[in-house]
C-alpha cells in the first residue's frame, strides 16, 4: 500500500472514532452528569433483538430501544425505562454517555495542549534557529533543564503549584495548560534544527540579498519549512498528551468531578469493589485504545515517509 | 577523560540550577504544609505561625536553600513533615521497592526486545515481521494505566496473582526463601505493565536501527563478498545498528527511579511513586524537592553512563574527538 493511501486509511479511521466523541451531546442517551439514584452500579444492559427490533431488559421488563426518540438524542427508551449500555457508576451515572463526554474532554485537552507545545516550541525554535547567540544558547540551556527531569514528575511537580481544588473550567483548563507547556522542548529543539540548515539554503539567502527583512524571511521562507514537522508533532504528541491527561485526572490532579474524563472515570475503575464486582467501569479505558491506535498509526505512517 | 569532566560539570551545574529553580517554585506555590490547619477552627493562627516557625519555613528564601544546599552535601535530604522523620532513611526504602521492580522490568524488556527487533529485522517483509509489526502497535496503544487496571481484575477474579501490594499478610512469621518467593509472585503483575510499556518502543528502534545498517554500503559488500547471513547479522551489523540503542540503554538506566510511578500507584506497590504523590499532595516540599533532585540526578547519570559507552563502543565518535 503506498503512503498516501495509508495515510487517508488511518485518517479515516481516526475520524470514525473520534466522531461519537466530538457529537457526545447527541450519541450519549444522557447528559454526563444525570443521576439515575435507583440504579447505582447498574450492569450493562442486556440487548435483544426481536425482529430486528432491539430491546434491553431493565428489572425484568423488555423496553423497545427507539431511534431518534425525540429528545435530540440519537436512541433512547421511553419514560419509566432506561438504558445503561455499559452499566451505572456509584451515583447511577450512564457509563456509556459518560465515557463519550469524557473521551470528548481527553481528546479536547490532548489537541490543547499539543497545540500550545507546538506553538511554544515552534517560537522559541526560530526564534533559538535565526538569531542564534545568546538567545539560542539560552533557550536550549532552559530546554536541558526541562529535559532534566522525568516527565510525569515534571507534570506533578508542576501541579503542585496550583492549588488542589479549582473550578470546573479550570479544571479543564489547566492541565491541558501543564501538559502544553512543559512539552515545548522536543519540538523546539526540531524546529530549531530544521530553521539553523533552512536559512543557508539558496533562496533564503537570495532573498536576504534583496533586502528581505528577518520579519519577512521568518513569515515567508522558514515557517513554511518547518510545517511537515510540525504536523508529524502534532500526530506524535496528540496521543502522548491523552495519554498525559489520563495519567493526570486518573491521580486526581487533572479534569475534576462531576466533568467526565477517560482518567478521572478510571480512578473509581481501580477500587477494590470495582475490581470484583464492577468491571464495566473499566470502559473508558478501553475506548481509549482506538484513538490512541488511530494516532500512533497515522504517526508512524508520517515518520516512515522521512526515510523516503 | 577531559570529556567526561566537562560532562560532569555541565551535569553539577544544570542539578544546581534546577534545585535553586524547584526551590523558587515551591516559595511560590500556593499554600505549604500547614495551609490546610488554617481551615481548622480550633487550631489558632498563632498555632500555625509557631508551627511554621518550628519547621523554619517562614525563614528567608536565601537562608533556607543555603541551609537546604549545606544539608544535601552532607547526604540530609531535610524532614518530612507528613511523616514526621527525616526524609533520607524515608527514601532509602522506597528506592529500593521500586529498584526492585524497574530493575527487573528493564532487564526482561532488553531481554526480550533486542532478540525480537533483531528477529523481525532479518524477516523484513515476511509474515513473521509482519505480524510482529501489527502487535507492536496494538500494545502500544493500550495504555500502562488501563494495563495495570485490567490484570489487576484478572488476578482478583481468577486469584492467579496477588492483587497489588508488595508482600502478603503474614510476611513477618515466612522464612527467608518464603519472603523472597512471596516479593516476587507481587511483582509479577507491575513488572507484566511494565514490560509491555516498555518491550514494543524498544522492538522498533531495534529493528529500525539494524534496517537502516543492512542498506549500507559496508553491509551490500560484505554480502556480495559472500558473507553468511548470520555471521553477517551478528558480526557486522549489530555492531554497527549498537549506537541508537545504546542511547536507549542511558535512557532507561536513567528512568530507573521514575518509570514505574504511575503502575506503582495503581497496583500500591510502596516505591517512590505514591510517595512522591503524597508528598505533592499534601505539599511536604521536602520530600518533593529530595524525589525530583534524585531523579534529575539519575537521568542525568543514565545520560552520562550512555555517552561513555557510546565513546568505548564506537569508533566513529572517538574520531571526532
Amino acid at each position: 500500500m503506498n503512503r498516501r493511501w495509508r495515510i487517508g486509511l488511518t485518517s479515516i479511521f481516526i475520524a470514525l472514532v473520534v466522531a461519537p466523541l466530538l457529537l457526545a451531546g447527541f450519541v450519549a442517551p444522557y447528559p454526563y452528569a444525570e443521576q439515575h439514584r435507583e440504579y447505582p452500579y447498574a450492569p450493562p444492559a442486556a440487548v435483544r433483538f426481536v425482529k430486528a427490533r432491539p430491546f434491553v431488559e431493565v428489572g425484568g421488563r423488555w423496553c423497545e430501544v427507539r431511534l431518534l426518540p425525540g429528545n435530540g438524542r440519537l436512541f433512547g427508551v421511553a419514560a419509566p425505562c432506561v438504558i445503561f449500555l455499559s452499566g451505572t457508576d456509584g451515583n447511577g451515572r450512564d457509563v456509556f454517555s459518560r465515557l463519550l463526554y469524557g473521551g470528548r474532554i481527553s481528546l479536547m485537552t490532548g489537541l490543547l495542549s499539543a497545540f500550545l507545545s507546538l506553538a511554544l516550541g515552534l517560537a522559541a525554535g526560530v526564534v533559538a534557529g535565526y538569531f542564534g547567540g545568546w538567545p539560542d544558547w539560552l533557550l536550549m540551556r532552559g530546554g536541558e533543564l526541562v529535559m532534566a527531569l522525568p516527565w510525569l514528575y515534571l507534570l506533578l511537580a508542576t501541579r503542585a503549584l496550583l492549588p488542589l481544588h479549582i473550578s470546573a473550567v479550570e479544571a479543564f483548563v489547566w492541565p491541558a495548560a501543564i501538559i502544553g507547556a512543559v512539552g515545548w522542548v522536543r519540538p523546539a529543539r526540531l524546529i530549531r534544527g530544521v530553521v539553523l540548515s533552512g536559512k543557508e539554503r539558496g533562496f533564503v539567502l537570495a532573498a536576504r540579498g534583496f533586502g528581505a527583512g528577518h520579519a519577512y524571511l521568518i513569515r515567508r521562507h522558514l515557517l513554511p519549512l518547518t510545517g511537515s514537522v510540525v504536523v508529524t508533532q502534532a500526530t506524535v504528541l496528540i496521543p502522548l498528551y491523552m495519554l498525559a491527561e489520563m495519567s493526570l485526572s486518573f491521580l486526581g490532579l487533572g479534569v475534576e468531578e462531576p466533568m467526565p474524563s477517560w482518567g478521572n472515570m478510571l480512578t473509581e475503575a481501580s477500587h477494590y469493589h470495582a475490581l470484583i464486582l464492577h468491571r464495566w467501569l473499566l470502559a473508558p479505558g478501553v475506548a481509549a485504545i482506538p484513538v490512541l491506535l488511530g494516532f500512533l498509526l497515522l504517526a508512524d505512517t508520517l515518520l516512515d515517509g522521512r526515510h523516503d | 577523560m577531559k570529556y567526561l569532566g566537562w560532562r560532569l560539570l555541565h551535569g553539577v551545574g544544570l542539578l544546581a540550577l534546577l534545585s535553586l529553580l524547584s526551590f523558587m517554585l515551591s516559595q511560590v506555590a500556593s499554600g505549604d504544609f500547614y495551609s490546610q490547619l488554617r481551615n481548622d477552627p480550633r487550631i489558632s493562627p498563632e498555632t500555625v505561625a509557631a508551627l511554621r516557625a518550628q519547621a523554619g519555613i517562614d525563614r528567608p528564601f536565601p537562608i533556607r536553600y543555603a541551609a537546604w544546599i549545606v544539608a544535601v552535601s552532607r547526604g540530609d535530604f531535610g524532614y518530612s513533615l507528613a511523616y514526621h522523620r527525616p526524609v533520607a532513611p524515608l527514601l532509602e526504602e522506597r528506592i529500593g521497592a521500586t529498584l526492585i521492580l524497574t530493575g527487573a522490568a528493564t532487564l526482561t524488556t532488553w531481554l526480550i526486545a533486542v532478540p525480537l527487533g533483531i528477529w523481525s529485522a532479518a524477516r523484513r517483509g515476511k509474515w513473521g515481521d509482519r505480524v510482529s509489526t501489527v502487535a507492536v502497535s496494538l500494545v502500544l496503544a493500550v495504555p500502562d494505566l488501563v494495563l495495570a487496571i485490567a490484570l489487576l481484575v484478572l488476578s482478583v477474579q481468577t486469584g492467579w496473582l496477588p492483587a497489588g501490594g508488595k508482600i502478603s499478610r503474614g510476611y513477618a512469621q515466612m522464612g527467608s526463601i518464603q519472603q523472597l518467593r512471596d516479593v516476587a509472585w507481587h511483582m509479577v503483575l507491575p513488572v507484566t505493565v511494565l514490560v509491555a510499556g516498555s518491550t514494543p518502543v524498544l522492538i522498533r528502534h531495534t529493528r529500525a536501527s539494524i534496517l537502516e545498517v543492512m542498506e549500507a554500503p559496508f553491509a551490500m559488500s560484505a554480502r556480495a563478498q559472500g558473507i553468511p547471513r548470520r555471521r553477517l547479522l551478528y558480526r557486522h551489523l549489530l555492531p554497527a545498528a549498537l549506537n541508537p540503542l545504546i542511547s536507549l540503554l542511558g535512557l532507561s538506566l536513567g528512568s530507573l527511579l521514575s518509570a514505574s510511578l504511575l503502575v506503582e500507584i495503581v497496583t500500591g506497590w510502596p516505591g517512590l511513586g505514591p510517595l512522591f504523590l503524597e508528598a505533592v499532595m499534601e505539599r511536604d516540599f521536602a520530600v518533593v524537592l529530595a524525589v525530583v533532585m534524585l531523579s534529575a540526578a539519575f537521568l542525568f547519570i543514565g545520560n552520562l553512563v550512555a555517552d561513555l559507552l557510546l565513546y568505548r563502543f564506537d569508533p566513529r565518535i572517538r574520531t571526532v574527538d
